[in-house]
This record gives C-alpha cells, sequence and structure tokens, in this order.
C-alpha cells in the first residue's frame, strides 16, 4: 500500500528498547481508541475519558477496588505466562476458574454453619485441584494423543459454563432461595478476611503479590523455568538438550489451571461469598491478554493486571454515568491487545521512510 | 418414528450445520494459504450483530447479509494487517480478534436485545421438495442454505480444478517457492484471509436473521471455535468440512432427537447443550490420535508468518 513511502526493515538484533515500550504504545494507543469511539458515540471525549480513566481510582475505596479486580489477573496471568513461555497455549483459564470456584464452593457449602481456619484452607485446595483437573484434561489429550491444547481448553470454558449453570440450578442451589440460580451466601468462616476496613479488599491480595514473587523466581532462577524458556523459543535446542516436552506441557496447563483454580476460589470467598452462574468476570481471558501486554513478566504482570482491573472499573463507571453497556470494557482489553501485537513489529523491524 | 418426525430432524439438522460449513469453508480457504485466524468466533459475532441491526432498519434481510459479510471481511482485513504487514503471532492476534470482535459486538447490539427481525420465508424448490422425508428437509429450505452447498462445490472446483487454487495451495505449502517463482504471497494471503471473513460474517448473519431470528449477547456461542475445529477434523477437506458440519448440527439439535425417541428420559438441557463442545473434543482426539494425520494434510506453512525477502 505505503510500499513506496514508508517500508519495514529488518533491525540487526531486536530491540529491547522497543520490546518494553511497545506496550507503552499500545496502552496510548489504546487511549487514543477510546476517545474516538466516545466521539463515534456521541458523548463527550475528555469526560469520557475522566469517567473511565481516573474517576475509578479517585478515592481510597476506588483503589481498593481496583486492587481487588487485579487480584486474580495477576494470579491467573502468572499462571498461564509460565505455560505460554513454553509455547503451551491454554486458553482455557476462564474454565479453570470456574471449576476452581465451584471446588471451593462446594468446600464451603460442605461445613455450612462449622468453625474454622481448616475450611478456608480446605477451600484453597480445592481451589486449586478444581483448576488443575480442569487443564489436565487439554494436558492428558495434549500428551497422549497430540490434540491441540488451544481448542480443547476453549471448549472445555463452555463446558464448565454449561457445569456451573446446572450446579446452582440443582445440586448447589440455596434451599432457602426462592428458586433463585445460586448457592447459599458463605459463612463467615469461608469468607477470605479483609484487608482494609470498609473495603472489599482481602487477603487474597496478599496471595496473588506471593504468587508474583514466587512465579518471578521460577522463571528467572529455576532450571525448569530456564528448561521451559528455552523449549518456548528453540524448541530444537530442547529436544537436543533432553528436555521432556511432555513434561512442559504438564507442568504449563497444571501451573495455569492451578492458578486460575485459585483465583476462582478468591472470587466465590472473596467478592461474591456465594457461587452463581457467573462467577467470572471474563477474568480468564483478561488475564490472556495481561500475560501478553506484561511480556510475560511478572513484574509486566503487577501493572498490566492494574491496568486491566482499571479497564474494568472503567466500564462500570461508564455503565453508570454514560449509559454504555458493560462490554465497553472488553472492546478496550481488545483493541489494547490488538495494537500491542501490531506494535510488536517495532521490535525486531524498524520504519524506513522514502523508497530503497 | 414417524416419516413427519425424522424429517424435521433433519431439517433441524441442516439447519443447525449450515453456519458451520460457511465459516469453516471460509476458514479452510484461509488456512490454505498459510494463514491460521482463531478470530472467527469474534468476526461471526460481528456478523451477526450487524446484520441484524441493518435488517431490522432497512427490514431486508439481504441488505442485512451483505452487511454482515462485510463486517466480518473489515473485522479479517484488521486481522491481516497485523498478521500479514505488521507479522504479528497469529495464535496470539486471532484470540485477540475473538475477544475484541464478541466485545464490540455486545457493545454495538445492546439497543437491539430486545428487537426481533421478520421471519424469512424458505425457499421451496419446486418438485424436489414433493420427495418424501428428503424433500420437506433438503429442498424447502433457507436459502442460505443452498448458498452452502454451492459455496462447497464452487470451493471443491476452485482449488483442485483451477489454476488459482494451485497457486493458493503452493503458498501455503511453500510461501518461499511461491514467491521465487513470482506470485505475491501476502496479497494472495490477504485475499484468503478476507474471504475466511467474510464468510465468517456470512455465517454470524445467518444466526441472528434466519436461525434465532434476533440478537442475544454471546449467541455465537462456540460455533466459531467449532468450525476451525472442523477445518482440523475434515484435515482440510471441504467434503470431510460438509459432513462433520452436519455430524455437529445434528449433535446441537440432540434434544429433537431425544423428543423424536419417544424415551422419557429426564436430563438437564445443560448437557444437552453441552454436547457439541465435547463432541468437538471428542472428534478432535480421533482425528489427531495418529500424529502423521494432521501433519501431513496441514499446509506446512499454517500460522507462521511470511517476510518476502528483498
Amino acid at each position: 500500500m505505503f510500499k513506496n513511502i514508508v517500508r519495514l526493515e529488518a533491525r540487526a538484533e531486536s530491540s529491547a528498547l522497543m520490546s518494553y515500550a511497545s506496550p507503552l504504545i499500545a496502552i496510548a494507543l489504546m487511549m487514543v481508541g477510546g476517545l474516538i469511539l466516545f466521539s463515534i458515540l456521541g458523548k463527550n471525549p475528555i469526560e469520557g475519558f475522566r469517567i473511565f480513566f481516573i474517576n475509578p481510582i479517585s478515592d481510597i475505596y476506588g483503589l481498593s477496588e481496583l486492587l481487588l479486580k487485579a487480584t486474580p489477573l495477576m494470579i491467573i496471568a502468572t499462571g498461564l505466562a509460565i505455560g505460554f513461555r513454553a509455547n503451551v497455549w491454554n486458553i482455557g483459564a476462564e474454565g479453570q476458574f470456574i471449576m476452581g470456584g465451584v471446588a471451593a464452593s462446594a468446600v464451603a457449602l460442605y461445613f455450612y454453619e462449622s468453625e474454622g481456619v481448616h475450611i478456608l484452607i480446605l477451600m484453597v485446595i480445592a481451589g486449586g485441584i478444581g483448576g488443575m483437573l480442569w487443564a489436565a484434561i487439554p494436558a492428558f489429550l495434549k500428551t497422549r494423543f497430540n490434540t491441540n491444547e488451544i481448542l480443547v481448553s476453549l471448549m472445555l470454558v463452555y463446558v464448565a459454563q454449561l457445569a456451573v449453570s446446572w450446579l446452582v440450578h440443582g445440586p448447589m442451589i440455596d434451599p432457602d432461595g426462592f428458586n433463585f440460580p445460586q448457592s447459599r451466601m458463605f459463612e463467615e468462616s469461608a469468607l477470605l478476611p479483609t484487608l482494609v476496613e470498609d473495603t472489599r479488599l482481602n487477603a487474597a491480595f496478599m496471595f496473588a503479590l506471593s504468587v508474583l514473587l514466587v512465579g518471578y523466581v521460577f522463571m528467572y532462577r529455576s532450571f525448569l523455568g530456564f528448561q521451559m524458556q528455552v523449549a518456548g523459543n528453540a524448541s530444537d535446542a530442547a529436544r537436543y538438550a533432553g528436555f521432556s516436552a511432555k513434561r512442559m506441557i504438564w507442568i504449563g496447563l497444571l501451573s495455569g489451571g492451578s492458578m486460575a483454580g485459585l483465583a476462582g476460589m478468591t472470587e466465590v470467598s472473596g467478592p461474591m461469598g456465594q457461587l452463581t452462574g457467573h462467577v467470572s468476570n471474563n477474568y480468564g481471558f483478561a488475564a490472556i491478554i495481561v500475560a501478553f501486554v506484561a511480556r510475560l513478566n511478572p513484574i509486566g504482570i503487577f501493572f498490566a493486571s492494574l491496568l486491566m482491573a482499571l479497564l474494568y472499573l472503567g466500564g462500570e463507571q461508564g455503565q453508570q454515568y454514560m449509559n454504555l453497556p458493560s462490554s465497553i470494557s472488553n472492546v478496550f482489553q481488545g483493541m489494547l491487545l490488538m495494537f500491542l501485537l501490531g506494535s510488536d513489529v517495532f521490535i525486531n523491524y524498524r520504519l524506513k521512510w522514502g523508497t530503497k | 418414528m414417524d416419516s413427519v418426525i425424522i424429517s424435521s430432524i433433519l431439517f433441524a439438522t441442516i439447519t443447525a450445520g449450515t453456519p458451520l460449513i460457511i465459516v469453516a469453508l471460509g476458514q479452510l480457504i484461509a488456512e490454505k494459504s498459510g494463514v491460521l485466524n482463531l478470530g472467527a468466533e469474534g468476526m461471526m459475532a460481528m456478523g451477526a450483530v450487524v446484520a441484524f441491526a441493518v435488517t431490522l432498519h432497512t427490514g431486508s434481510p439481504w441488505l442485512g447479509v451483505l452487511a454482515g459479510m462485510a463486517a466480518g471481511a473489515l473485522m479479517s482485513l484488521l486481522f491481516g494487517f497485523v498478521v500479514l504487514t505488521l507479522m504479528g503471532n497469529q495464535v496470539a492476534t486471532g484470540l485477540a480478534l475473538s475477544i475484541f470482535g464478541v466485545g464490540l459486538s455486545a457493545f454495538i447490539g445492546k439497543p437491539y436485545e430486545s428487537d426481533i427481525v421478520p421471519t424469512v420465508e424458505a425457499v421451496r424448490i419446486p418438485l424436489l421438495a414433493d420427495i418424501p422425508i428428503i424433500g420437506p428437509a433438503f429442498f424447502n429450505q433457507q436459502a442460505l442454505v443452498y448458498f452452502s452447498w454451492t459455496l462447497f462445490a464452487a470451493l471443491v472446483w476452485f482449488l483442485y480444478r483451477s489454476r488459482s487454487g494451485l497457486i493458493l495451495r503452493a503458498i501455503g505449502e511453500s510461501p518461499s517457492s511461491a514467491h521465487s517463482i513470482g506470485f505475491s504471497v501476502i496479497r494472495i494471503r490477504y485475499g484468503a484471509t478476507l474471504f475466511g471473513g467474510a464468510m465468517a460474517g456470512i455465517g454470524g448473519a445467518f444466526l441472528s436473521i434466519f436461525y434465532t431470528p434476533l440478537w442475544v449477547e454471546g449467541m455465537v456461542s462456540g460455533r466459531g471455535w467449532i468450525a476451525i475445529a472442523l477445518v482440523v477434523f475434515a484435515t482440510w477437506r471441504p467434503f470431510r468440512v460438509l459432513v462433520g458440519a452436519y455430524l455437529f448440527g445434528g449433535v446441537m439439535v440432540s434434544q429433537l432427537f431425544l423428543q423424536g425417541s419417544g424415551l422419557d428420559i429426564e436430563i438437564p438441557s445443560q448437557f444437552l447443550s453441552a454436547l457439541p463442545y465435547i463432541a468437538t473434543i471428542v472428534v478432535l482426539v480421533i482425528i489427531s490420535r495418529d500424529k502423521n494425520t494432521v501433519r501431513l494434510n496441514a499446509p506446512a506453512s499454517l500460522g507462521q508468518p511470511y517476510r518476502p525477502e528483498g
């Protein structure tokens, strides 16, 4: 198209600067895209920008909500990043999140009307295992039958959504709930303690921070993490070095699955306080975007999760004050990822003006 | 089962399979050129919502289908720009396109959630429609059903009998050799990608205008992904896409089978709704069990970026 004006020229080596700048460019482009979108919708773009990006975090409560929403994203994205580094494409975190939430809820309901710390501990374990088992299906099928993990993990998202819908309509329905499709509200003993008074921010945030830390150590300081990185970057080299590809697939999928399951636990045991048919707020998919924007790096995941959480909150504000549908958050999220993937070209190429 | 029930089950199966055929054949062409676009779900969603809105405003379902097709094509153009011009990762970009398309469609479609478009009359093919059982099921269908068959026939001819089809396949197998004998790999891949997007748009339009006919957020419910799985299942052969799509169509209307069988079993509706997804996994396992089946049939350059040297 613009062949004679602009062309791409390969860089001698990939630009480290661009690999950090590219997410920032993408964020800037997303905001410009947002301004344009607001204008198209006939809203004042400056006002829209303020409501979307500034309003949600202008007080302490807003900030606590930001951290609350970022918590599951940090947990899931770290687990996914471990797999993505080895080119294991688990895109079914949404389903694993749901199954973790279901397993944790089952524990909470089983111990209904009893006390003790063991309830929360068992919920954590159940959540992690629930998500892990759901991710074990694509891992098993991939290692045993060579079945594409993208499609299998994704199909299982729909199955998980239907499974939770069945559970809250039937076996796990609140017996005193006038037939509303949701479980009982959990008792105090099955709820995560809040960190800051008068907010919903709970202990899960501290857990998320430790997940980031452990994830960092695993990815950058452990031999296994190194092996997975090699498997992702140079699969032939990994094979010659004798790294087991099957092991990478299992670890990649199970780490993503267990983390997504744990995040599901923190959701039912935190802000939700019960199991409903809509446990997940698309966190499983948003976390994929987080992992990419973060360059699969835990430090990046911290910041990208905050950004993504801001998009959620902005969407809620837009719904309230600008009469926009809540799906605007997904539009922003998708835009961000598209822009990122596009601007990544400049890591390996540069623009050249004029004809050669 | 009496013949009326059999006929109506066949009819429903064909209707349910039609969007899968159209979308999967579009993806098949894109994949034959080496482009793996996982954004089918998003393109279908956009096709569905745009087609619905245009039909509602103009009163013409055909303008709706055209608009849906254009929406799908536009989405795929975006995808093409990122992966073909900017050489982005195809898997990640396709995923982004799905998330973006599903989100944007929900956003656009919000005002239309309680509207319905008038039902479009089926097109009855004289004589053929009078054949017992088969006639009413096959030859008293929506026009897009006939379109899906025509599309199938045209693509079989295109891929295996035409020179352009040969070039397309050559590019998917070995872009660098195709480039060296003078074909513009990127341009042809753009074309194939656009075709895939246009077909996904039509598939989405079929859902919102003819199948339901209404717009609900998330109504595509994985059909785009199933279509992608179908192409793998079909080992990139159009005829198997056709067979597979009807197989899935049958699974999607399994409720009817149950009613038709007259058996009195109580099965939660969620179980029946989950069947197509489970079936997708099962067929993927069957087809990938032998490593070579997929490897030998997949276009060799599928999913890999290509940059012409010089």
